[in-house]
């Protein structure tokens, strides 16, 4: 075979695509559909808790539309990263989301479901053995970091999806994946030229992201052959040129010349970018170097405590023009308050934060700007080991704050504005990510097992 | 004088994972990025200094492909953090949208 067609239906599943476009790409006959499922983007809860960035409604609009477009053509479809942060629980959740569409819509398919959550015992042996190592800026990682975890998860490469292929999964289903993964696998099963397939999995994976302008998801479209790739997006709305799909690499990627896969780097210094049409890109001259160890990064999540947060706002100018003083003053007359409620020792089991907007919240101490203007709004937040115990305190500071006075008036006065009633908000628990690591598993597969079901 | 945000098309921040902050810094044509380029405006002094870091600790690599300047830095705190201000990393390139640009 000369070349192999790939669809990828969308950046992240749940955020949708147009269901015109799928139509048209799959007229392109494409050998498999491929669609990546999650993200650390959205921060720590996702893995931590085991919920989900989008509702069961959205993913299930995507995940039957893709589906039916797969059984109907017979070819695979291949999600990777279920439902965020794909672990256990979120990969049996899309799994059953795909169920109950097969239900539906009476469809059957062979499903692999492939896990990607860790066992604590085998990463605390790796850890013991020497065979987890730091990624850069990684936090300090022992056995207690792994005992805290309330998941950890394994970023697989393409290697469990080629066995599920190879075993004949019409579904594939996995938890986390590198998001190339999904689109190089069959590529790269079928003898294709590694330097050719994950450059271009690289610009498939978030789907339209590589046209000149997106004004929403949609699919993206690439063949590709052993010396080359064209991508063109399906959506006639949209067109790609040789800068878009260039900049692409630069997207939430350190380098725009490297990608690091389990299984290699691939090196896009000398690519070459062309246009074959007004709207079409065409890609070549990457290269693929084998990686010497072979390598599975690690991501965990860690429960960081629960909060209780209140929203506020200033607006008296006599505030405003002594800010820094006046808040000073509130932040310790909140923790005093706190102290005498609590008793002494109170101290060790909270966190009070603030975040001022209109000074300083988006950069925190990196900000250089110290204009404020003509009202600044607060959040006061605490965070404690229990959702009770944050609340507790937040009733204190709410009141404290309230009422914090300035010199130049006399008499007490109200100078935050709350909008809500109660003023504190439970915000629940909060997760931090624990880990930046690489293990070096006995094999490609071991850290990965594989259910298949048929559907 | 001009500012960047005047001979770019694009300057923007974002994650590249939890533990790394990357700005993109694309120009509009590619005469203005390759005087940039040249003149080292966009440094590691000048992004250590403003985001406190060590100049060590900076990688700035131009990208012929896009005529763009990539930096990416360690994270001011891990992304969803107790003490991180901003998820998704997107609102930390405000610094560089007004800095003077001699072209």
């Amino acid at each position: 075979m000369s070349e192999i067609r790939i669809l990828s239906a969308t950046g992240i599943l749940g955020s949708g695509f147009r269901e015109e476009t799928l139509k048209r790409a799959m007229a392109l006959r494409p050998d498999f559909i491929g669609a990546d499922s999650g993200s650390t983007d959205p921060g720590p809860y996702y893995l931590g808790s085991g919920e989900t960035l989008f509702s069961d409604a959205a993913y299930k609009r995507d995940l039957r539309l893709i589906l039916l477009a797969a059984r109907a053509a017979g070819v695979p479809a291949i999600i990777g990263s279920a439902c965020t942060a794909g672990s256990d629980v979120q990969l049996e959740r899309l799994v059953k989301i795909a169920y109950e569409i097969a239900r539906e819509e009476g469809l059957h398919f062979k499903l692999a479901a492939i896990h990607s959550e860790q066992n604590k015992d085998y990463l605390k042996r790796k850890l013991r053995e020497g065979k987890i190592t730091p990624l850069a800026n990684a936090p300090v990682l022992d056995e207690a970091v792994i005992d805290r975890s309330t998941h950890i998860v394994g970023m697989c490469g393409i290697e469990p999806f080629i066995e599920a292929l190879q075993n004949g999964a019409e579904v594939i289903i996995a938890g986390r994946s590198s998001d190339t993964s999904i689109f190089a696998a069959m590529p790269v099963m079928r003898g294709f030229n590694p330097a050719t397939v994950w450059h271009a999995a690289k610009v498939l994976e978030c789907g339209a992201a590589c046209v000149v302008l997106r004004k929403y998801p949609d699919c993206m479209f690439a063949t590709v052959t052993n010396e080359s790739f064209v991508i063109e997006p399906p959506n006639p709305e949209y067109r790609c040129d040789p800068v878009s799909v260039a900049s692409h690499n630069l997207y939430e990627n350190s380098t725009p010349y490297e990608l690091i896969e389990p299984s290699g780097v691939l090196n896009t210094y000398s690519a070459k970018y062309e246009a074959v049409s007004d709207r079409a890109v065409k890609v070549s001259g990457s290269t693929f170097k084998p990686a010497g160890r072979y390598t599975i990064k690690l991501e965990g999540a860690e429960l960081a405590g629960y909060q209780s947060l209140i929203i506020g706002s200033v607006r008296d100018p006599i505030i405003l023009r002594q800010f820094d003083s006046w808040f000073e003053g509130l932040v310790k007359a909140v923790k005093d308050r706190i102290l005498a409620v609590f008793g002494a020792g109170i101290e060790s089991k909270y966190r009070f934060d603030a975040r001022v907007f209109g000074k300083n919240a988006t950069m925190g101490r990196l900000e250089s700007e110290t204009r404020i203007g003509h009202e600044v709004g607060l959040l006061f937040q605490v965070t404690a080991d229990t959702q009770a115990l944050a609340t507790a305190l937040m009733k204190s500071v709410g009141h404290i704050a309230v009422h914090y006075p300035i010199p130049e008036w006399t008499g007490l006065i109200t100078s935050i504005a709350y909008p809500y009633s109660p003023a504190e908000i439970q915000r629940g628990a909060s997760y931090r990510f624990n880990m930046n690591h690489v293990v070096e598993p006995a094999t490609p597969l071991e850290m990965f097992s594989i259910d298949y079901q048929q559907v | 004088m001009p500012r960047l945000w005047q001979v770019t098309k694009l300057i923007r921040s974002k994650n590249s994972g939890p533990f790394e902050l990357t700005f993109d810094v694309i120009f509009k044509d590619r005469e203005t990025y390759v005087k940039v380029r040249d003149a080292r405006i966009i440094n590691a002094q000048w992004f250590a200094k403003t985001y406190q870091l060590k100049p060590e600790a900076v990688s700035v690599i131009n990208y012929d492909a896009a005529s763009a300047i990539k930096i990416t830095i360690p994270r001011p705190a891990i992304s969803g953090d107790i003490d991180d201000t901003d998820v998704f990393g997107g609102q930390q390139y405000g610094p560089l949208v007004d800095l003077e640009v001699p072209y």
